[in-house]
């Protein structure tokens, strides 16, 4: 019997399987389908602080940051274990060794003005947030060149954000629970995917376990890590956690010769589209290269349910975006496109904590889109709570039932 | 707005050219694409003009016939060669079919159509093993393009291996271009069709008839053996040749000297399109997937249908039929008088069934994975090897998809057409084990029955330029499924 089973193999299951591994819990991770097949499988692997305002969120994400670098660094990584490489397939970048396994990169991203009055609204942004801890460098309009050759010559201006960072997230997610199995020998964390969650085992409010399509796991606390599906675990408890899916769109280029791309970039609409709440369909360019030479090109934000139907015209405003920014890319061409659902609850706060209608059920979802950048804090304090320490950050902001206040 | 024509085609092969010129005489509006620059797809491929092939003919069954087909319609519908299709969409009662034009100047084309007809055909299924990627191996479906495209394959010395019957026609054909073809390696037994009780049907009189053919140009044809292991430093120079137990388990080897290998081990049905509209797929018993299609080639979505190798791999004869009954049904379905034709359906009926047959006599046995070593490349686009598959599964993967995200195995240029079937059995499945795993790709917010899997999920089905794709921005879009209904009632345990 596990001290605690985590339902979800995606990047955030993985972060709370493997900090609650290292703080010496035996733990089971469960998915219904692979590792990192939702919507961690359809991410670009952000790890930004650029795109948050001060705020718990900016919190979070800057702890998060610094834990990426430390998984990163690890020489116990399982990345330099093998040193092949293999699973990092013919990428370069900083490779295995130095990317923890999981390509991670310090990159650093550019955020560009379009015209002077976006680029004050830009600065001052950046301003108020370096006062928390973000670090940034201002950017004129010659300066831009000298950091992304190849950007449209008609920009404002820009700020560099040192801190953001890349990793492959599918590897990401796959390695952390390797890696806390290799750390804690028998009591790693048991990975059994195709296995389905349909209830939860109670002794009276208290959640003792989960029901499975292949059997019962009891355990000492369950961890829901479901993504975009963790409303849905959560109403098996009986527990409302309002997350739905919000849609993204990915155009993924042929690999080209010599990097066109070099940090992530990305026009300061993105922020506010970010934030947004509006259901109908917001795009803004994200554009960034990948150590397999690829250049990855978003971002969309719907609210079309499950819809996993390609839009054709949404793509094209995501080339034709992209192309602004980097004109040299019209003539390159685009091999795929995949679609993914963020996991948005109305407050664009993940949810991270116990959750007092169900006590011994600890939610760590909705996180939107910066899930992967999120994770290792996520699984970070998860662990803290799961062994009574005192989280390092105050977890009111997240907690699972703030929803309730607003209903009748 | 207006569709610009009543039916269009996407394939301009057998089944494709038949549906266009079937529904052309019954008085619609038809366009068809293709993206050779001649028609014939596959099959038919013939030689550009300006080469002097003495006979073209000789190479084909019933090329006089289907060049008649081509003529005819060429005065009856817009014929649009040399258009690759990248993607189509179909919003309420029109389909829009987005294609690119040319190979140089690319140029975008986008046709919207009433009626859309799939007939999409099939590529060669590559099995790995060492040396597959090395110049001088072909499949066999490029080794025939050789020879009925340029011909220029006399005096090379030529191995043929891999399984099923199309191997007869490319190692005859190459024989009789002038090609010393050392041999043709059927992996499965040579008898395996003879026994069945389809031995009637008449093709295997064909076959029988490629064999007098072989043997007029003593090409020995062995069954039980493969080709497990390619040579060459740079370029082939010797294949090792295995003798097999029945499950294809290498029990003895020898070499023989070559620059040129054809191997292959049947068809994949091309099936982007089809899965991009979401029509429902079957799997037959050998985990090939193909479109479910009603007596009148419709598939499970509205306005769609398939014929050819993308109702299931079944050739020629089978798909020109196939074609005729969707070219019927479209003109019955837009309110012209159609009478029945029963003989056709019959026809098509009973060639569907030997087509099965077929695919029934000529299963892959596993053991070829044991053909593979740790290095030898899986996926050659993005030149994983075999053991970086190993790993994305030691790692979680546990189908083709997560082994992609894992490994890159099929993220490359062809995108998982060459490797998809092997990465699906050394995930551990088949290929129709991964579509009844739900896809579209993603299980957990797949939420259509039959939106087809994740190997054929493609929704760009051609590379396409940025600047190409950003002209379409200029439309508006579309707005999403009124209501987003029901979608949401999913098992919740995904990550």
């Amino acid at each position: 019997m596990p001290d605690i089973v985590v339902v979800g193999a995606g990047i955030i299951g993985a972060a709370c399987a493997h900090y609650a591994a290292r703080a010496g819990l035996d733990v089971a991770v469960v998915d219904r389908g692979p590792v990192a097949g939702g919507t961690t499988g359809a991410g670009e692997g952000n790890v930004l602080v650029s795109d948050k305002e001060p705020g718990p969120e900016l919190d979070l994400a800057l702890l998060s940051n610094r834990l990426w670098r430390e998984l990163a660094a690890s020489p116990d990584g399982d990345g330099g274990r093998d040193g092949t490489g293999a699973a990092g397939g013919s990428g370069g970048g900083t490779g295995p060794e130095g990317g923890g396994g999981f390509e991670f990169e310090e990159k650093g991203g550019l955020v560009v003005a379009e015209n002077a009055r976006v680029l004050r609204e830009l600065t001052a942004f950046a301003d108020l947030a370096g006062k928390h801890g973000v670090e940034h460098v201002a950017v004129t309009a010659d300066g831009l060149r000298d950091y992304e050759p190849h950007l449209a010559a008609d920009l404002a201006g820009g700020v560099f954000y040192p801190q953001d960072a890349q990793v492959q997230p599918m590897l990401a997610a796959a390695r952390l629970l390797r890696r806390g199995a290799e750390r804690f020998g028998g009591g790693a964390p048991a990975l059994r995917t195709g296995v389905t969650v349909t209830g939860f085992l109670r002794d009276g409010d208290r959640v003792t376990g989960v029901r499975t399509d292949r059997g019962d796991i009891l355990a000492g606390a369950v961890v829901n890590a479901a993504g975009t599906w963790g409303g849905e675990l959560a109403a098996l408890a009986g527990a409302r956690v309002p997350i739905l899916p919000r849609r993204g769109f990915v155009l993924v280029t042929e690999p080209l010769d010599r990097p066109l791309v070099r940090h992530k970039v990305y026009t300061a609409a993105y922020v506010t589209a970010v934030a947004s709440d509006s259901a109908g369909l917001e795009t803004s360019a994200v554009v960034e290269g990948t150590p397999a030479g690829t250049v990855l090109i978003g971002a969309s934000r719907e609210r079309t349910g499950f819809d996993r139907t390609l839009s054709v015209p949404v793509l094209g405003r995501l080339a034709a975006q992209a192309v602004a920014l980097f004109p040299a890319l019209a003539e390159r061409r685009a091999i795929r496109a995949y679609c993914g659902f963020r996991p948005y609850c109305p407050d664009h706060l993940p949810v991270i904590g116990e959750d007092p209608r169900a006590p011994g059920l600890y939610h760590a979802c909705g996180h939107e889109g910066a899930g992967i950048g999120l994770a290792p804090a996520t699984g970070h304090l998860i662990a803290q709570l799961l062994t009574g320490h005192r989280p390092d950050l105050d977890l009111t902001p997240f907690r699972p039932d703030r929803f309730e206040e607003g209903l009748p | 707005m207006t569709p610009d024509y009543d039916l269009a085609v996407i394939g301009g092969g057998p089944a494709g050219v038949a549906g266009a010129l079937t529904a052309a005489l019954a008085g619609l509006g038809v366009v068809l694409i293709d993206a050779a620059p001649r028609l014939g797809g596959q099959y038919f491929r013939r030689p550009a003009p300006g080469f002097r092939a003495g006979r073209p003919g000789a190479l084909h069954h019933g090329l006089d016939r289907f060049t008649r087909q081509c003529e005819d319609l060429a005065g009856r519908a817009d014929v649009l060669t040399g258009h690759r299709v990248w993607t189509v969409e179909r919003d309420g009662g029109a389909v829009t079919v987005r294609c690119l034009a040319g190979d140089r100047e690319e140029r975008p084309r986008t046709v919207t159509a009433r009626r859309l007809l799939i007939a999409a055909g099939a590529h060669d299924r590559p099995l790995p093993f060492p040396g597959w990627d090395l110049p001088g191996v072909l499949t066999p479906g490029a080794a025939q393009a050789l020879l009925k495209g340029d011909l220029v394959v006399a005096g090379r010395r030529v191995v043929v291996a891999g399984t099923g019957p199309f191997l007869l026609p490319v190692a005859a054909g190459l024989a009789a271009a002038g090609a010393h073809v050392l041999g043709v390696h059927e992996a499965g037994g040579r008898t395996g069709l003879a026994r069945h009780p389809f031995l009637a049907a008449g093709k295997l009189a064909e076959a029988f008839g490629y064999g007098a053919r072989l043997a007029r140009h003593r090409v020995p044809y062995r069954g039980r053996q493969a080709v497990v292991e390619a040579h060459g430093d740079g370029a082939l120079t010797h294949v090792t040749i295995a003798d097999l137990d029945r499950d294809w388990n290498p029990v003895a080897t020898r070499t023989v000297a070559c620059d040129t290998l054809a191997c292959g081990y049947g068809f994949v049905a091309q099936l982007d399109l089809p899965v991009q509209l979401g029509c429902a797929l079957r799997a037959d018993p050998y985990g090939d997937l193909a479109v479910t299609v009603d007596a009148g080639m419709r598939t499970s979505v509205p306005g769609v249908y398939a014929a050819g190798e993308t109702t299931g791999v079944g050739g020629a004869v089978l798909a020109e039929a196939e074609g005729r009954l969707a070219g019927r049904a479209v003109a019955a379905d837009l309110g012209r008088r159609v009478p029945p034709d029963p003989v056709l359906s019959r026809r098509r009926d009973r060639l569907a069934a030997f087509a099965r047959a077929l695919g029934e006599a000529y299963p892959v046995r596993p053991g070829w994975r044991g053909w593979l070593r740790d290095d030898t490349p899986v996926c050659r686009c993005e030149e994983v090897p075999l053991a970086a598959v190993r790993e994305a599964l030691e790692l979680g993967a546990t189908d083709a998809r997560s082994v992609k995200l894992l490994s890159r195995a099929g993220m490359g240029w062809c995108q998982g057409r060459m490797c998809g079937y092997a990465v699906s059995c050394l995930a551990g499945g088949s290929p129709a084990g991964d579509a009844r795993a739900g896809a579209g790709g993603q299980g957990g917010g797949e939420a259509r029955p039959g939106a087809g899997p994740a190997a054929f999920h493609r929704p760009i089905a051609q590379p396409v330029r940025l600047g190409d794709l950003a002209g379409t921005a200029a439309e508006p879009p579309r707005p999403g499924p009124p209501g987003t209904p029901a979608e949401v009632s999913h098992p919740p345990t995904e990550g």
